[in-house]
């Protein structure tokens, strides 16, 4: 399923959510980076969710090893977040949306 | 009696491996293979798959956590595995899992390396898969717990797969961990640890199974070389002594010493030693035995390891061998090489090789003690043992040279070997008369009656020659004492027959003159004799007449007498 809401900002996120299956920690995790991205970028983002149970052959594409795995392809650089991104902090600074708190 | 189940195995086609494994790897669990940087942990994975896709029909995956797809096919590719080609035909499968900085928001799985790989499997139907290093992910993933849960998961899961697994593990710094992330608690069907060390500059590779759940397996430390075909791994190739055994015979080519030997030769398939010290004409023998060898049509291969082929071949050319000849007809070959390259296991692989392309039915050392300088006594003792064993289970007679360095003492390398040993022949220096010679006897032979002499050993351009020695009051004399005092025997035997003969001479001049006397006495007694009868009969006859007379005048007395 894909989620696709063009904006005008030139600024436009594209990431992709990659999960095994409809397990509760893949459920819980779409809806987090749902809410998530509504909340930091509405209508500024492209996120696409691959059920990595439909298309196994992705898995080796696109290098997931750790699911639920998310992964911001733009802006660059990419980054790639595991979890069921309930720490909300980690994924602001995993986005690079925030610096990482020095200590 | 109910049959209990066998554990099947998955043969590695790693030569010596599934030897001591008693058939391979546990069919359908995973095996832990662990060891240092560099022991060939990849190289063993890999030659497990390719022998499984290439002779088996097993296809295989190689999960690779530290090599690119590209690197690997690379450096397959001068061992002689064609990984693309196998990919080609869906015989393999490599997939590179690049290691990339991640973050952590939340609880996570390994599930996307479960998807990939029971795609991976079930695109090629595959049997055997190989995960080199999984440890990596502990460097790049957060969460060690977590890690370590999914990877015991995983191992469960490729049991349920029911393929057979080999995950490596590298050794960290904790010297009583195999793995660094301690994989030998969760993989425990089977774990070989792999260890390469280096002793007195020379590298050693060596291979132990820790563990094998279920089977009996070979225990000890196994040497192992990774040349240019593999890995092949060393084990004692017949833990039993029950070889078979021959009674036929090779010919020395020395024929007197096939007399010395009952007769015949060295029994067929078995291990022969000669031991002198330098320039006694050991290998002389050796280039007897193998011109012989190929003269008889059979295979000979001359390890070599102080003089170069060309070299032996120039040296027997000398004394009237053509082992040239004997190498164009392909029926010996050369091997030199520098004992002091390479460990002893490497040799003795390297050898054990040789022997398994070219099938001799000699094989020829010389000499044994060039591995003297870089090892120890035990491990040349193993070495030897290993050989000779690998050598007489093949029926194949082994002939070892041993330089000795003392004059009189038996070296004490070879008494250590020499329980190893059938035929022990021994090459002495005799000094005497200010002159030295050498002597050869057979020490011991093994299941023939053998001569106790000791021959004079002589290096003639016609070949080697062994010649009764004297043994007279002053000892055996050698050389040049014992021309002298064969020569001072054959003028006495000449003098005696002189003698023989003036006295016969004399003999029949006695013998004449006797006859001669016996004639004229002889002569002598007839004319007496002749008188004699001359002189009776005469008398005789006057007697006669006499009586005659008389009685007439009585008749005629008589006449005028009566009336």
């Amino acid at each position: 399923m894909s989620e696709a809401i063009k904006g005008n900002d030139a600024m436009t996120w594209v990431l992709r959510l990659y999960v095994a299956g409809q397990t509760p920690r893949s459920v819980r995790a779409v809806e987090n980076i749902q809410r998530f991205c509504a909340e930091h970028m509405p209508g500024k983002y492209t996120l696409d969710v691959i059920d990595l149970y439909q298309q196994p052959q992705l898995a080796q594409r696109d290098q997931i090893v750790g699911v639920p795995a998310l992964i911001k392809h733009l802006p660059e650089p990419i980054r790639m977040i595991i979890g069921d991104l309930s720490d909300k902090e980690r994924v602001l600074v995993g986005l690079d949306l925030q610096p990482k708190s020095g200590d | 009696m109910t049959h209990l189940p066998q554990l099947s195995k998955a043969r590695t086609g790693i030569q010596g491996l599934d030897e001591v494994t008693g058939g391979g790897l546990p069919q359908g669990r995973p095996s832990l293979v662990c060891g240092g940087a560099g022991c060939g942990k990849t190289l063993l994975g890999m030659q497990f798959l390719v022998h499984g896709a290439v002779h088996l029909n097993e296809p295989g995956v190689f999960v690779a956590f530290e090599e690119s797809a590209h690197e690997l096919t690379k450096n397959f590719a001068s061992l002689g595995f064609d990984l693309d080609d196998l990919s080609a035909r869906r015989l393999l499968a490599i997939d590179s899992v690049q290691p990339r900085e991640v973050a952590q928001s939340g609880d996570f799985d390994l599930e996307g390396l479960f998807i990939r790989l029971g795609y991976a499997i079930d695109q090629l139907g595959a049997k055997r898969v190989v995960l080199d290093t999984i440890e990596t992910v502990f460097a790049s993933m957060p969460s060690p717990a977590t890690l370590r849960a999914e990877l015991q998961r995983l191992f469960r899961w490729l049991k349920e797969r029911g393929v057979t697994a080999v995950i490596t593990g590298e050794r960290g710094s904790d010297v009583n961990a195999m793995t660094r992330q301690g994989l030998e608690e969760y993989v425990s069907d089977c774990v070989i640890q792999l260890d390469h060390r280096v002793r007195g500059a020379v590298s050693s590779r060596r291979l132990r199974v820790v563990k094998y759940r279920g089977s009996t397996h070979g225990t000890n430390e196994y040497p192992f070389l990774i040349d240019e075909d593999g890995i092949s791994v060393l084990p004692v190739t017949s833990l039993g002594l029950d070889h078979k055994v021959s009674t036929s015979r090779v010919p020395s080519g020395v024929p007197a010493l096939d007399a010395m030997l009952n007769g015949g030769g060295y029994y067929r398939g078995s291990s022969v030693l000669v031991s002198g010290t330098a320039g006694t004409g050991k290998s002389s023998l050796a280039a007897h035995l193998a011109a012989e060898t190929c003269r008889q049509g059979e295979r000979v291969l001359y390890f070599a390891f102080e003089e170069s082929a060309a070299q032996i071949s120039r040296n027997m050319a000398s004394i009237g061998i053509d082992l040239g000849h004997c190498a164009e007809q392909g029926l010996l070959r050369f091997h030199a090489s520098r004992p002091t390259l390479a460990g002893l296991e490497m040799h003795l692989v390297t050898m054990l090789r040789e022997v398994d392309k070219f099938r001799p039915h000699v094989v020829i050392v010389d000499p044994i003690n060039s591995f003297v300088a870089s090892s120890d006594e035990y491990d040349i003792k193993m070495m030897l043992l290993r050989l000779v064993d690998a050598l007489k289970v093949n029926q194949v007679t082994g002939f070892f040279v041993s330089l000795t360095t003392s004059g009189g003492a038996l070296e004490h390398t070879d008494v250590a070997i020499s329980s190893l040993i059938d035929t022990w022949l021994l090459l002495r220096d005799i000094e005497l008369g200010g002159e030295r010679n050498r002597g050869l006897y057979v020490l011991k032979s093994r299941g023939m009656a053998h001569s106790n002499q000791i021959r004079e050993f002589c290096l003639t351009d016609r070949g080697i020659e062994l010649r009764p020695a004297y043994v007279g009051p002053a000892g055996t004399l050698t050389g040049s004492a014992r021309l002298a005092q064969e020569a001072s025997e054959r003028a006495a035997r000449l003098r005696m027959q002189k003698d023989i003969l003036r006295r016969r001479g004399e003999l029949q001049q006695k013998r004449e003159a006797v006859e001669a006397q016996v004639r004229a006495l002889r002569a002598e007694f007839a004319t007496v004799e002749a008188q004699a009868e001359s002189f009776i009969e005469e008398a005789q006859a006057a007697e006669s007449q006499l009586q005659s007379d008389r009685v007439e005048m009585a008749r005629s007395r008589a006449a005028e007498e009566s009336p």
